[in-house]
């Protein structure tokens, strides 16, 4: 066995047992940290499998993101009455069944791929000089398979609207909840003033480098979302009025702009979402910009909740 | 020259795993908390330091020894405030029970 064998061995080792732990442990605050610890795990394993990009994504969003959403979701929960009943013995075993058949169909997927598993990596890096990109992962998401990737931030605008849905009639339009207590620790102050303006540039970098080398919209509007979550966490600025105009107008930038540009491609280029020759790389990241932004507008709107202050307030 | 320079490497980087390791064993064996947080900031701070003085005869171009600079230094930051927030939180406990 070489070392890189063990090194992998032993790595898929912890991620089950970090796995499993988070699973079996009983308070909801642990069970968070671990699914953040097994989040970051991940992001290792992909680097293993030569997928930095999605080593990058997996790190943003399943080890931070995520985690914060859960972290604040945890809180909020235990500030609620406990529950008057525990839940069914019937109903645990059919939400353990169901996670069995989900978790037992993918892996069934996994393991009967036919050999060689089927690829589309030789014509995706063939194509690859038509959209004068040189990262064919940025390619696939904006160029070759740009409607999902256009319905998947159409997803993340309807999460949003499913948060604020939820938010009584008297604040609708008012503000989410402060992030933070009143008086916030010295350090995290510091931490964001500090903190905020070079993951900014990180952020925009990331995305930039994204046509050519790892990263991406995705990856680059995440760093972005943290910075902004990490001053409204410091209490340097307060969750926006989700009446604001200008907010919905950032929330729905990147697929707005995504339709338009897809719905004028008939006269462009001949067909729906296409781009016109030699015009592709400038239009892609222009697209992805405005991505970007809705990105970072979303993810802090999804962890900040529904509005909980009247619009007077 | 380039002997001399895989050897500093070596070494820079066999140290820093040395105080990940050192850091590790403290974070198992140390008995309360706030000990525990005390031997893993310095460990990592250290260890990474190491790591990236190591790697900086490999990074090639100028540019990539910025990046391994910046990336420590960031790590710094985020490890030196996050023991500041969980110390904080560990004195709010106490305080209470």
């Amino acid at each position: 066995m070489t070392l890189f064998e063990a090194l992998d061995l032993g790595l898929a080792a912890i991620v089950l047992g970090v796995a499993a732990w988070t699973v079996a442990v009983r308070e909801v605050f642990s069970a968070v940290i671990g699914y953040v610890a097994y989040g970051l795990l991940l992001a290792i394993v992909w680097v293993r499998l030569y997928a930095p990009d999605v080593a990058l994504t997996e790190a943003a969003i399943g080890g931070g993101v995520t985690g914060v959403l859960l972290l604040t979701a945890s809180a909020r929960l235990s500030r609620l009455p406990a529950p008057d009943a525990a839940p069914s013995a019937g109903l645990k075993i059919a939400a353990a069944a169901l996670a069995f058949l989900v978790a037992g169909a993918l892996a069934a997927a996994v393991v009967y791929l036919p050999d060689p598993a089927p690829s589309l990596a030789a014509a995706a890096d063939e194509n690859l000089a038509a959209t004068g990109l040189g990262n064919a992962v940025t390619a696939v998401l904006i160029a070759y398979r740009s409607f999902d990737t256009m319905l998947e931030k159409v997803v993340l605008v309807l999460a949003v609207v499913g948060v604020w849905s939820v938010a009584p009639d008297r604040v609708w339009g008012g503000a989410p909840a402060a992030l933070g207590p009143a008086t916030p620790d010295a350090a995290l102050v510091f931490l964001a003033r500090m903190l905020a303006p070079i993951g900014l540039v990180i952020g925009v970098q990331i995305f930039w480098v994204g046509a050519d080398e790892p990263g991406g919209a995705f990856q680059g509007g995440a760093i972005l979302a943290a910075m902004w979550m990490i001053v409204m966490m410091a209490r340097l600025t307060e969750p926006p009025r989700i009446g604001s105009g200008w907010l919905r107008l950032g929330l729905i930038a990147g697929p707005a702009i995504f339709l338009l540009i897809g719905l004028a491609g008939p006269f462009m280029a001949g067909s729906f979402l296409a781009f016109p020759a030699g015009f592709a790389k400038p239009l892609i990241l222009f697209i992805e910009a405005f991505m970007v932004l809705s990105i970072a507008v979303t993810l802090p709107l999804l962890v900040a909740g529904s509005p909980s202050r009247e619009a007077g307030e | 020259m380039s002997l001399a320079l895989d050897l500093f490497s070596a070494v820079a980087i066999g140290a820093g795993v040395f105080f990940f390791l050192a850091g590790t064993v403290a974070l198992l064996r140390f008995p309360d908390s706030l000990s525990r947080l005390h031997a893993l900031t310095k460990a990592d701070n250290l260890g990474l330091g190491l790591v990236v003085l190591g790697l900086i005869p490999r990074a090639g171009t100028p540019l990539a020894v910025l990046k391994l600079v910046v990336l420590w230094a960031l790590v710094q930051l985020s490890s030196a405030t996050v023991a500041q927030l969980i110390g904080a939180a560990l004195r709010r406990r106490n305080a209470v029970e």
